[in-house]
């Protein structure tokens, strides 16, 4: 009996390693902010491809970078563009470079608890700095009541809420304001994790979500999917062409086209704050990281056929899931760049 | 080789081989030798892993209180003060109300009532930490904002230990979630210590006219202090270490600031939230942190131990740690 049992398990084993052999096996890791779509397109492709699986993790985009610079997955995503150190390190570890594609939208929207305001509040850049900055201080200071006439905003002192943990969210929201802010810029900067001038942090978007609506008279910034899914309040952002825009999924995308005439051969660009009478202004790509060379024939296939796809017939499965579709002049400009992954 | 155990007598290599024994010696030795090697390989892994940030900030590491990661500047000094507050603030609330439901539950309750409780308090030692930082944030924040530190404020605002605005979450706060978590330990190994004092010492202090409670007092407490200042280490090494339940009502803010009221920061928080997205010396300066935090669980560790030495000397109970 034991002995048949033995024989038994050897043959699973075998079985195991055969299948495992027929499947194609790819690997990635990073930005979390994706992850819901990622995991959708995966599985979709899977159910179309059945021989290849591509597992994915969604460490955080730094890891996720580090990950494909170390070689222990087949391609990374981050929800900020690499840096050019970084780029350096992966092409002298690998004689190669690493490529960026554009997969999606998302975009922060800033959401607030005062007490006896419950209309929709503007913001100025001016505004969002200047309170983030720590230097408006309070709700009924001109800088936040000249964009809101008629709201009586209470003269209480302001409570920022941050994001405490290195995230996606917290790099497009110090983007934003180190473009429409030099003070910014020049004291904090951007980053996933920066050295913040005021307020409290909250883990993840639940945390800062949860601060604010205990803390009277608090702000802060969350994802707009999350916003979205939890009817969060959120204000609106003046943009660049100087109109108050709430952040929906075609302003997002509407700042991605207006970005497209400027958009670099290599996808790595900030659209936050970009022109355009619609664009909202705290948006940006999320981005899939591969490498410029393959080894691996069959991967190099498989992951450029799922890209080409994903881009494409993938987009459907955005709005769903509340990500704004890639616009179509990026789309035509990826596809042409996905034909030169070698 | 270490020496041979005990009970090994005369009898040949061999023939201890063939019984057993040596074999179990050999296993278990290996068993006790990998919790040293483990050790060890952690320390070598946070020193080697933080070689850059320990090169260029040397010392002042712990000087400085500015945490930049854009500007590449790391200061440890705010998340060191405000691990070793709010862990210290957990003990102060934690000490007195453990040591004393561990003195009913031990010599005043009777023996069902000090069962039945035991077993509850087992309970609240095995809840997940993050449990504890659920009840902080939906029930000891909203309390400490509107109730308890606007009380405190009235009441002691003009020293500088309550003075600021009430935001609910801070060190306070965290001092609170966290007592609440190391008080079921404190109850359960002084419960078990002042149980295993001899009888005798109670009837010897009984008899020589004592009242029950300065028998208990100032003979059976004395008698259990080493198993009850181990069971207050054992308190504080999980405080300076608790990770999730601190970051969801601590405020997550690298200040150094006097008052109690502020939020605040802790090493093992910082590095649970910024760890993922962090790369070269912002990731080093990370693991640097994590060698400081082990570094105070070894000095409390070697705290503890020397406090033992000196008041087992005194004659009481020997206990352990």
């Amino acid at each position: 009996m034991k002995r048949l049992a033995g024989l038994l398990m050897v043959v699973l084993a075998l079985g195991g390693i055969v299948v495992a052999q027929n499947a194609l096996l790819i690997n990635g890791a990073g930005a979390t902010f994706p992850n819901p779509i990622y995991s959708k397109w995966f599985d979709e492709f899977h159910k179309a491809n059945g021989n290849i699986q591509i597992n994915y993790q969604s460490v955080g985009s730094g890891a996720g970078i580090k990950q494909a610079t170390d070689g222990t997955v087949d391609f990374g995503a981050s929800d900020g563009p690499m840096t050019e150190e970084q780029l350096k390190a992966y092409s002298d570890k690998h004689g190669s470079g690493i490529l960026h594609f554009p997969t999606v939208l998302g975009a922060v929207v800033p959401t607030y608890n005062i007490a006896g305001v419950s209309t929709s509040l503007n913001f100025t850049p001016e505004a969002l700095a200047g309170i983030f900055l720590g230097r408006i201080t309070k709700w009924n200071d001109p800088a936040i009541a000249g964009a809101n006439k008629g709201v009586s905003l209470p003269a209480e002192d302001i409570v920022v809420v941050h994001r405490a943990d290195g995230s996606g969210t917290s790099y497009v929201f110090t983007d934003y304001l180190s473009k429409v802010s030099s003070d910014w810029k020049d004291k904090v900067g951007k980053g996933t994790s920066v050295n913040w001038p005021a307020g409290l942090g909250g883990k993840g978007n639940e945390g800062v979500t949860g601060l604010i609506k205990q803390t009277p008279n608090s702000i802060g910034y969350v994802e707009l999917i999350y916003a979205a899914k939890n009817n969060i309040a959120y204000g609106a952002v003046k943009n660049a062409s100087g109109a108050f825009v709430k952040a929906d999924l075609v302003g997002v995308s509407e700042a991605a086209a207006g970005a497209v005439k400027d958009m670099p051969d290599d996808f790595r660009v900030s659209i936050t704050n970009a022109p355009g009478k619609k664009a909202y202004p705290i948006a940006s790509f999320t981005w899939l990281l591969i490498p410029a060379k393959f080894e691996d024939a069959a991967k190099r296939d498989a992951m450029k056929n799922f890209l080409k796809w994903a881009i494409t017939d993938g987009q459907k499965f955005a709005e769903d899931l509340d990500y704004a579709k890639l616009p179509k002049e990026v789309v035509a400009k990826e596809m042409k760049a996905i034909s030169s992954v070698q | 080789m270490p020496d041979a155990g005990p009970s090994t007598g005369s009898r040949s290599f061999l023939s201890r081989l063939k019984s057993g024994d040596e074999i179990a010696r050999i296993i278990t030795f290996i068993f006790a030798a990998t919790v040293v090697l483990i050790t060890v390989l952690l320390v070598l892994q946070l020193w080697h892993d933080s070689t850059l940030a320990r090169h260029k900030f040397g010392v002042n590491f712990f000087l400085t209180r500015v945490w930049d990661p854009i500007a590449e500047e790391f200061g440890a000094l705010p998340f060191i003060y405000g691990t070793l507050v709010t862990a210290g603030v957990a003990l102060l609330l934690a000490v007195p109300l453990g040591l004393g439901a561990a003195i009913f539950l031990a010599e005043l309750a009777p023996q069902k009532i000090s069962d039945a409780l035991q077993f509850f308090i087992d309970l609240l030692a095995a809840v997940p930490s993050v449990i504890y930082g659920l009840l902080g944030i939906f029930i000891v924040v909203p309390i400490m904002r509107q109730h308890v530190q606007p009380a405190l404020k009235s009441a002691l605002g003009f020293t500088p230990f309550f003075s600021g605005p009430a935001f609910g979450v801070g060190f306070l706060t965290a001092g609170i979630v966290l007592a609440i978590m190391v008080i079921p330990y404190i109850i359960s190994v002084s419960r078990e210590v002042l149980l295993s004092v001899p009888r005798n010492q109670r009837e010897a202090a009984l008899a020589l006219g004592s009242t029950r409670w300065e028998s208990t007092w100032k003979v059976v407490v004395p008698f259990a202090r080493s198993g009850i200042m181990g069971s207050i280490f054992l308190a504080l090494a999980r405080g300076l270490g608790e990770t999730m339940a601190v970051t969801m009502v601590v405020g997550n803010t690298p200040i150094i600031s006097p008052s109690l009221l502020s939020p605040g920061y802790s090493i093992a928080s910082v590095i649970a939230n910024e760890l993922p997205e962090a790369s070269g010396v912002y990731l080093q300066a990370l693991v640097e942190l994590g060698l400081v935090l082990f570094l105070f669980t070894f000095i409390l560790n070697g705290l503890a131990r020397l406090l033992l030495v000196l008041t087992t000397q005194k004659g009481s109970g020997m206990g352990h740690v």
